[in-house]
C-alpha cells in the first residue's frame, strides 16, 4: 500500500513555547481511509491544519515532514504550496452553518476556485457542480445553486460542503469532525454519504473524530492522538482486537459497542493517564537533551 | 420588497422630522436675544422706519402665526426673503449647496480610501511593526478635531511647503462660465483639466481636514471587524482552496466585515457634512456652511432656517441611502 499522505515526527509549538503536537507521524493509505481519535484538545484538528496549511499565526512547525505522495510540502515555497493544497487536497469542515461565505450565493461557493485556481472553463466549472449537488442527493441542485447559505438547512449545507470538497477530485480530504454539529438523525445520513462518496471517487480521507464507533464503520487505519502524541498507528481490526497502548485499551473500554450497546461508560481510568503523561515527560527530556 | 418598504417608511419618518426641524429652529432662533430688523437701519432711523420694516417682514405678528405664515410658504417652495441680502432664500441657499455637496462628498471618498487601505494594510499586516503603527496613528487622528487639522494642513502645506491653496473654491482667473454651481462635475464632463486642478489644489486641505477624523474611524473599525472575520471558518476555507492572503481578505472577509462599519460611516458622514460650517469658513470655502455662519452673525432669520431646514434634509438623505445600501449589501435583509 503506497501512501498518499505521510507526516513524519510533526512538531509544532506556541510562540510561548507551549507544544501543540509533539513528533507526530501517522500514514494515509491512497483511496484510503484514516481516523483520527483523541479527545478535546488533543491537537487532531492542528494536525489537519498543519497538512492543509492554516495553522493560526501563533504556531509554528519546529520539525518534521509532510509528504504528500513524493511531493515535500515542507520544501515548497508558500504560493506554491497554497495552490499545490487547493489542487490535490480538501478540507470538510466541522461546522457546515459557518463554513460557507453568508454574503455569496452557494454556486459561486463550488466552481469559483475551480475558475480561479484551477483554470477551468465557466460552463464546465458550472456543469460540475450542478452533477456533484446532485451526487450528494440535493433536489432541485439548479435552485441551490442560486441560494444563499441562510436559505439551507445544516445538513443541506453540510452536503454541499462534500460536494464541494470532492469538485476538484483531491487526492486527500480531510474530515475535522464533519458530523458533530448535526443532530444525530442527520449524523448518520451525513457519515454514510461521506463514506460512499470516498469509495466512488478513491479519495485517501484523513478522518478526524473522538467517536470510536464511526472510526470503527468507516477507517481501514487509525491513530490514537493524545496530548499532542501519537500513541498507537493501528490497521482498524488490529486495534479493536489487540490494542497496544494501555490508553487506547482503556479507551475502547469506555467506549459502548454493539455488543454492549449501554457500555461501560466508564472514564479512562486516572492511572492509565498517569501513566500516559508520565511517558510523554520522560519523552520531553530525552528530545531536549 | 424589502427595499421598497424601507423606502417609504423612511419617506414618512423623514417628513415628520423635518417638521420637528422646522418647528424648534423657528422658535429658538426667535428666542436668542438680537434683532434683525436692528442690524439693517442706518444709525438715526425712526420708530415709524423700525415699524414699517417689522410688518415687511411678518415680525409684527405673533411668533405662532409668523410659524404658520412661513411654513405654509415653504409648502409652496417659498422660503421667504434673506433679511441681509434680500434675495429669495431658496435661490441663495441652493446656489450654495453644491459646493458643500462637492466638499463633502470629496472628503467621503478620501476618508473611505484612507481609512479602507489603513484596515486592508492592517489586517494583511496583523502582528507585525505595521499594525501598531496604523493603529498608533488612527488614534492620535481621532483625539484631533477636524479644525485643528485644518490649521495643521494651513501651516504645512500653505505655509511652510505652499503647494495648495488655502482659501476659496476656484481661482478667479480660471472662474469660466459655469453653467451649474457644480463646479467640479462640470469642469470634468467639459474635461477642462486646468480649471479641474485649479479646483483640486482648492479643495484638497478642507477635504483632507474633514476626512482625517472619519478615516481613521474607518480604519479602526473595519480593521476590528476584519480581523473578527479573519478567524472564521468560512475563510479558513477559502485559505484552503489555494487562495492567496489578499484574495482571502478583500474578496471573502470583506463583504461581511464592511457591514458594521458601513452603518458607523453613514452616522458619520452627517457629522462630516456639520464639520464642513467651520471648516468652510476656516478655508473661506463658499458653500451653505459659511453662508451659515454669515446668517447668524446677521440674525438673518429667514437664511437660518433655509438652511437648517437644508441640512436635515441632507442627513436623512444619507440615512435612507445607508439604509439602503445595507439591504444591498446584506442578502440575509434582502429576501427577508
Ligand atoms: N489559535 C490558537 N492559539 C493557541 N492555541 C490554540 C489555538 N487553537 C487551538 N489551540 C490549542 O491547541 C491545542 C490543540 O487544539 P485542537 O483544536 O487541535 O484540538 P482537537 O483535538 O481538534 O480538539 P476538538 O476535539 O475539541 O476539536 C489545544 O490545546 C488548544 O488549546
Ligand atoms: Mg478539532
Amino acid at each position: 500500500m503506497s501512501a498518499q499522505l505521510s507526516v513524519r515526527d510533526l512538531s509544532i509549538t506556541l510562540q510561548n513555547g507551549v507544544r501543540i503536537l509533539r513528533n507526530v507521524s501517522l500514514e494515509v493509505g491512497a483511496g484510503r481511509v484514516h481516523g483520527l481519535v483523541g479527545e478535546s484538545g488533543a491537537g487532531k484538528s492542528m494536525i489537519g491544519k498543519a497538512i492543509l496549511g492554516t495553522l493560526p499565526h501563533a504556531m509554528n512547525v519546529t520539525g518534521g515532514q509532510i509528504c504528500f505522495g513524493d511531493v515535500d510540502l515542507m520544501a515548497m515555497a508558500p504560493k506554491a504550496r497554497r495552490t499545490w493544497i487547493g489542487a490535490n487536497a480538501a478540507l470538510i469542515p466541522q461546522d457546515p452553518l459557518t463554513a460557507l461565505n453568508p454574503s455569496k450565493r452557494i454556486g459561486p461557493q463550488i466552481t469559483r476556485r475551480l475558475v480561479d485556481i484551477l483554470g477551468w472553463a465557466k460552463t464546465n466549472a458550472k456543469a460540475r457542480a450542478l452533477d456533484l449537488l446532485a451526487e450528494v442527493q440535493i433536489t432541485d441542485p439548479a435552485r441551490v445553486m442560486r441560494s444563499y447559505p441562510h436559505e439551507l438547512s445544516g445538513g443541506m449545507r453540510q452536503r454541499i460542503l462534500i460536494a464541494s470538497a470532492f469538485a476538484a477530485e483531491p487526492k486527500l480530504i480531510i474530515a475535522d469532525e464533519p458530523t458533530t454539529a448535526l443532530d444525530v438523525t442527520v449524523q448518520k445520513q451525513i457519515l454514510k454519504l461521506i463514506a460512499q462518496m470516498q469509495a466512488e471517487h478513491g479519495t485517501a480521507l484523513l478522518f478526524v473524530t473522538h467517536d470510536l464507533g464511526v472510526v470503527s464503520k468507516v477507517c481501514d487505519t487509525m491513530s490514537v492522538l493524545y496530548a499532542g502524541k501519537v500513541l498507537e498507528n493501528a490497521q482498524m481490526r488490529r486495534f479493536f482486537t489487540h490494542p497496544i497502548h494501555p490508553y487506547s485499551r482503556a479507551l475502547l473500554a469506555a467506549t459502548p459497542t454493539y455488543s454492549n450497546p449501554t457500555g461501560s461508560l466508564a472514564q479512562v481510568p486516572q492511572k492509565v493517564i498517569d501513566g500516559v503523561e508520565q511517558d510523554i515527560r520522560h519523552h520531553d527530556i530525552r528530545n531536549h537533551i | 420588497m424589502n427595499l421598497l418598504r424601507v423606502i417609504f417608511l423612511r419617506l414618512a419618518t423623514t417628513f415628520l422630522t423635518l417638521f420637528g426641524v422646522a418647528v424648534i429652529v423657528f422658535f429658538v432662533i426667535r428666542v436668542v436675544p438680537g434683532n434683525p430688523i436692528a442690524m439693517m437701519l442706518p444709525p438715526g432711523a425712526t420708530e415709524a422706519d423700525v415699524a414699517r420694516l417689522q410688518a415687511q417682514y411678518g415680525f409684527d405678528k405673533s411668533i405662532p402665526e409668523q410659524f404658520f405664515i412661513w411654513l405654509g410658504g415653504v409648502l409652496q417652495g417659498d422660503f421667504g426673503t434673506s433679511i441681509s441680502t434680500r434675495q429669495p432664500v431658496s435661490e441663495l441657499v441652493l446656489g450654495r449647496l453644491p459646493a458643500t455637496l462637492e466638499l463633502s462628498v470629496v472628503a467621503l471618498l478620501m476618508a473611505c480610501l484612507i481609512g479602507g487601505t489603513l484596515a486592508l494594510t492592517g489586517t494583511r499586516m496583523r502582528g507585525t511593526r505595521t499594525e501598531g503603527a496604523i493603529d498608533v496613528s488612527t488614534g492620535v487622528a481621532l483625539s484631533v478635531p477636524d479644525f485643528l487639522w485644518g490649521l495643521v494642513l494651513i501651516l504645512l502645506f500653505g505655509v511652510l511647503w505652499p503647494v495648495f491653496h488655502i482659501s476659496g473654491r476656484i481661482s478667479p482667473s480660471l472662474d469660466i462660465d459655469f453653467t451649474t454651481n457644480f463646479y467640479m462635475f462640470e469642469a470634468l464632463l467639459r474635461l477642462r483639466f486646468d480649471v479641474l486642478a485649479d479646483l483640486v489644489g482648492h479643495m484638497f486641505m478642507p477635504a483632507l481636514a474633514l476626512a482625517i477624523p472619519l478615516a481613521a474611524i474607518i480604519g479602526q473599525l473595519l480593521k476590528q471587524s476584519l480581523k473578527e472575520t479573519m478567524h472564521l471558518d468560512y475563510v479558513a476555507l477559502a485559505r484552503t482552496k489555494g487562495y492567496s492572503e489578499r484574495h482571502v481578505i478583500t474578496r471573502e472577509a470583506l463583504p461581511n466585515a464592511i457591514l458594521p462599519t458601513l452603518t458607523l460611516v453613514g452616522v458619520q458622514f452627517t457629522f462630516l457634512i456639520g464639520g464642513t460650517v467651520i471648516i468652510e469658513r476656516l478655508f473661506s470655502y463658499e458653500g451653505l456652511g459659511n453662508m451659515a455662519i454669515d446668517a447668524v452673525i446677521n440674525r438673518d432669520l429667514p437664511l437660518i432656517q433655509g438652511i437648517v431646514l437644508l441640512f436635515a434634509l441632507l442627513f436623512t438623505v444619507v440615512n435612507l441611502v445607508v439604509d439602503m445600501l445595507y439591504v444591498v449589501l446584506n442578502p440575509r435583509l434582502r429576501h427577508a
